[in-house]
């Protein structure tokens, strides 16, 4: 399918820098809503689930209005980002919050002696899935987050902070990656342009 | 390994760079986004536009500025300049800035930083300091673009804008700034070490091995520039290759 014939959609809720991501593909040359509109979502051929912000009220947000099912039920590819990786994961200890449990990972607090929140470029290592096609080895990617999934085999991606964490991960149609693609220069533009190309 | 960024500022007014540029590559030098987009391909780390505009209308134009360089540039950066309300934060990251900086309206409400950061979460804030070394051999907050003492040390100020929310702290020493002889580095270490959150060293960086110092002897986490950048006196990417074979953890 060629990207510009392409639905693509983002995940409105009530997270930030969710606009980040629309000005990123509008960089690659990709149109795309974003929406909250179940349908909408549903009938995309892809989704992006974005966003900076706290777990608990997040999840909060999307339960409320039946999202969190929507979500976990989609079957075309979904790429989470940051905050939207961390929400697909099983739990995170950032308010207690029992998350969408598509990745059975569960997210922690940095707790390793190193400023928190990770602030920067680090290199996202061991890539593996298309998702990472074409890039360079060890590639920088910027990230942005006090909170961390540990390693286990949906892993695609890890980076070391202090402690090594997943950086990626990948299960079926879902994927999610802890680090800004929409920030992170031509790494960041190759690996959205990767997913749009799945 | 995380590494150390580089980060060239841009000063803006009504909408234009303002101090001169040697950028003769480049169409319109005085286009802060064509410079921001240059600045981006030569491996900056990420971009600081501080607005110097003082007019009502200067919201508006800030924010089709941020509009512009979010659907041009592909790595982070932040706005700053007059910011003073929730409001004014939430039109500028729709426009698609990923971080505001706030100086002397934080000061005058600290208040402000922890609303930005229950707003926005922290991420966000960064807290811009300008501070001065008086005869007493302490470091000092001045407002207003330096021009209003405050008597309230440096290191006090910076302690409650963290408590209060502030994600990052932009440190621009008056003392050091446009003299190139080198970053402030006693006080750039004394935040950096005490404090849980990144420091950004701003003002003296002159020559390459001030930008080593300020890292390896004062654990700057970013550095910030503007006319040496703008002028061509240092190129990012020697820069870069230089901290490179020093040892420096940087973005190559």
């Amino acid at each position: 399918m060629s990207a510009q014939t392409q639905q693509v959609v983002i995940v409105k809720y009530n997270a930030g820098n969710i606009q980040s991501v629309l000005y990123a593909l509008e960089r690659i040359g990709l149109e795309a809503v974003v929406t909250d509109d179940h349908e909408s979502i549903r009938k995309a051929d892809k989704v992006i689930f974005p966003g900076v912000g706290e777990a608990s009220s997040a999840m909060a947000y999307l339960r409320e209005r039946g999202m969190d099912s929507l979500l976990v039920s989609l079957k075309q590819p979904v790429l989470g980002i940051c905050l939207g990786m961390q929400l697909m994961c099983s739990h995170s200890e950032e308010g207690d919050t029992r998350c969408l449990g598509i990745f059975p990972n569960e997210v922690k607090k940095f707790n390793h002696g190193l400023k928190t929140p990770q602030i920067g470029w680090n290199n996202i290592t061991g890539l593996k899935t298309t998702l990472f096609s074409g890039l360079p080895a060890d590639p920088y990617a910027y990230f942005v987050h006090s909170y961390y999934a540990g390693l286990d085999t949906h892993t695609i991606a890890v980076t070391d902070y202090g402690v090594p964490f997943s950086s990626a991960l990948h299960r079926d149609n879902f994927y999610g990656v802890q680090f800004h693609p929409e920030k992170s220069a031509n790494a960041g533009e190759q690996i959205l342009r990767n997913f749009i190309d799945l | 390994m995380l590494t150390k960024r580089i980060i060239p500022c841009l000063d803006i007014k009504d909408g234009r760079t303002v101090k001169g540029t040697n950028f003769v590559e480049l169409r319109d030098a005085g286009d802060p986004v064509a410079l921001a987009a240059e600045y981006a391909r030569q491996g900056a780390d990420e971009l600081v536009f501080l607005d110097i505009t003082a007019t009502i209308e200067k919201r508006k134009t800030l924010a089709a500025l941020a509009r512009e360089v979010a659907s041009q540039v592909n790595i982070p950066f932040t706005v700053g300049g007059g910011i003073s309300s929730v409001e004014d934060v939430q039109v500028l990251l729709h426009h698609g800035a990923d971080k505001v900086s706030v100086n002397t309206a934080a000061f005058r409400d600290p208040s402000l930083l922890a609303a930005l950061a229950r707003e926005f979460g922290s991420q966000c804030v960064v807290l811009a300091i300008d501070t001065k070394q008086e005869e007493d051999g302490e470091w000092y907050v001045y407002l207003n673009g330096g021009r209003t003492g405050t008597g309230t040390k440096c290191i006090d100020w910076a302690r409650q804008a963290v408590d209060l929310g502030a994600g990052e702290i932009l440190l621009t020493s008056m003392n050091n700034d446009g003299t190139k002889k080198g970053f402030a580095l006693s006080i750039t270490a004394l935040l950096s070490t005490e404090l849980q959150v990144p420091v950004i060293a701003s003002g003296g960086g002159g020559t390459m091995e001030h930008f080593r110092d300020v890292f390896e002897n004062a654990e700057a986490d970013a550095a910030l520039a503007a006319s040496i950048f703008h002028f061509k006196e240092i190129r990012i990417p020697d820069l870069k290759q230089y901290l490179a074979g020093n040892g420096v953890h940087v973005r190559l």
